[in-house]
């Protein structure tokens, strides 16, 4: 089902122009009120005036992660601070965050694309959404909500975690769309099992799942095994959250609500457009956004665009799956995670030395870090409990920085490989 | 009244163990008294020797992880009641034993409890005044 047919099935000349005509109010309202972008385009040597319509972004500078965290918290702001009615942050690296504040128009703005998402599954008035995302600083939660209460459904806020009452929940109020990471959603189907609850009984027709990468492989069983429509959805907190893109019930490739949201290829190591096809990093920029709107975002996903008409009718351009990242950052359990966050929290141990490794798997369906740090000398104790201390102690530091739990192993020196160049830190067996 | 033991980590890992006493065997070094604690990824394993100095230059050049401890090494009488006697002595004088291990005398109808405990010093005075020999490092070589 399609929410908006006006500008989800616009022709693409028309959408074009739209594009262009928001782009430049975009750059005129950033140059005149955003010193960092007044700056940014300063050094490029290019005024508002200069952008003419939707093909001259090009010539609009970039915008890294980095440089946003710089600026935390108010740094983007567009707007008078008592205009925003709400603020979200990602998870933070180094203790920066990055910072998304949405007006009451923002909130609008997320409740529409949030309801076009839903409704690609088919949610409508009379479904009961279950939104097993987190609700919170994080985005997924409150941006599912708005997109329920948009359509007008039911929406049952009962955030992550505890799996027996999700399913109790499920049953006994007969949901029919489900919202969560995809790792869940078979953690929940593996729990259904366990307790001896049918799947195919219930009332789930559509499940939306977002937030962490996933395959068509990890899709048939989802959808095998809870008897839903699959859909997954994308979005990042630098941009809105999730209603950046969605997929269609066609499934093939997530539908980019670019009348909101423009998309780029990138390469990412010169920065040059790329054509339709060609993967690359995929870059945002928020068109309509008033709190916090960002010029030419580079999320450090990689993808291919592809502009061609989809037989759902949709005429937004369509992102295959995101196939990788330019970074190392790795999602554990639908959390982002940087290794060099995990370096930076052991090698403040006394006597841990940089030889550390990391090793992913997906275990029961959910991911576990264990971080594997090599003994020595100084770090060695005569005492078993001094050593597990040690173990709980990192454990716990890096709850507090990263949210997600990790367990610490300690490993025999030399038993973790030495490299000359960029040690290889990560050794992830899950299967995705 | 102190005695050198050697502390090495271990992780539970196949085989590990086995390389260690390999290790000694070919160096030529034995050991007297040993104990293994362990949990679920990695083991301390804790070596009374002769040649403390030598053993821990091998291991470490065999690229393990060691250290010394000093621990006491108390004499007891091979019967029932003989360790109990010990404890109750270190108890008394307030003493907090951390491990044990023992181990049988050639020589002498006796064992040897090795015992790390928070305080030697103390735990030397108590155990002297209760009658109860300690074993210095070269009384230990002759056993």
């Amino acid at each position: 089902m399609i929410w908006d047919t006006d500008h989800e099935t616009l022709p693409r000349t028309e959408l074009a122009r739209l594009q262009g005509e928001r782009l430049c109010r975009l750059v005129d309202v950033l140059y005149r009120r955003v010193p960092f972008y007044q700056r940014k385009m300063d050094e490029l040597g290019v005024k508002p005036l200069d952008i003419r319509g939707i093909e001259d972004i090009g010539r609009l500078p970039l915008t890294t992660k980095d440089e946003m965290r710089e600026v935390y918290p108010f740094g983007l702001l567009a707007v008078d601070l008592k205009e925003i009615v709400e603020i979200h942050t990602s998870s933070g690296t180094t203790g920066k965050p990055v910072v998304d504040a949405y007006t009451a128009g923002d909130i609008d703005i997320w409740s529409e694309v949030m309801a076009r998402t839903l409704a690609t599954g088919g949610t409508a008035r009379h479904d009961i959404v279950q939104n097993a995302f987190g609700y919170g600083l994080f985005t997924g939660g409150l941006g599912v909500h708005y997109g329920a209460h948009r359509i007008g459904a039911t929406v049952i806020p009962i955030s992550g975690g505890n799996t027996k009452r999700q399913l109790a929940v499920l049953q006994d109020f007969r949901s029919s769309v489900l919202t969560c990471t995809p790792s869940y959603s078979l953690y929940l189907a593996e729990a259904a099992r366990e307790e001896g609850v049918d799947l195919s009984k219930t009332s789930l027709k559509a499940g939306f799942f977002g937030a962490e990468p996933w395959s068509e492989t990890m899709r048939k069983e989802i959808e095998a095994k809870l008897h839903l429509l699959a859909i997954d959805i994308y979005g990042l907190t630098e941009i809105i959250g999730p209603g950046v893109a969605s997929e269609c019930e066609r499934q093939d490739g997530l539908h980019v609500f670019e009348d909101h949201f423009y998309p780029e290829i990138i390469d990412p190591a010169t920065g040059r457009s790329l054509p339709d096809g060609e993967k690359g990093e995929l870059v945002i920029t928020t068109l309509t956004k008033s709190g916090t709107p960002v010029l030419r975002y580079r999320t450090r996903d990689i993808t291919y665009l592809d502009r061609r008409p989809c037989a759902c009718g949709r005429t937004s351009a369509r992102m295959h799956r995101v196939l990788g990242r330019t970074d190392d950052m790795l999602i554990i359990r639908g959390v982002n995670v940087f290794p060099s966050q995990i370096e930076e929290v052991i090698l403040a141990v006394e006597g841990v030395e940089p030889h550390y490794q990391l090793v992913v798997e997906r275990r029961d369906q959910l991911d576990e870090l264990e971080v594997q740090v090599e003994m020595n000398e100084r770090l060695f104790s005569d005492e078993v409990r001094n050593l597990e201390r040690t173990e709980r102690r990192m454990e716990e530091q890096l709850y507090g920085t990263l949210n997600i739990h990790t367990r610490v192993k300690l490993v025999e020196p030399k038993s973790i490989a030495r490299s000359e160049g960029k040690a290889k830190r990560i050794i992830d067996k899950r299967q995705l | 009244m102190s005695v050198k033991q050697i502390s090495v980590f271990l992780e539970n890992k196949k085989g590990r163990l086995a390389e260690l006493t390999d290790t000694l065997e070919r160096e030529g070094i034995n050991m007297r008294a040993l104990s293994l604690a362990d949990t679920a990824d990695f083991g301390v394993l804790r070596i009374i020797v002769d040649d403390v100095d030598r053993c821990l230059a091998v291991l470490r050049a065999a690229g393990f992880v060691a250290q010394v401890t000093e621990v006491v090494a108390i004499e007891v009488e091979d019967k029932p009641g003989g360790l109990h006697r010990i404890l109750q002595v270190l108890d008394a004088a307030a003493i907090n034993v951390e491990y044990l291990y023992a181990y049988v005398e050639k020589r002498k109808a006796a064992a040897v409890v090795i015992c790390k405990v928070d305080d030697r010093g103390k735990a030397g005075d108590a155990l002297k005044k209760a009658g109860i020999a300690t074993i210095s490092r070269d009384a230990l070589k002759n056993l």
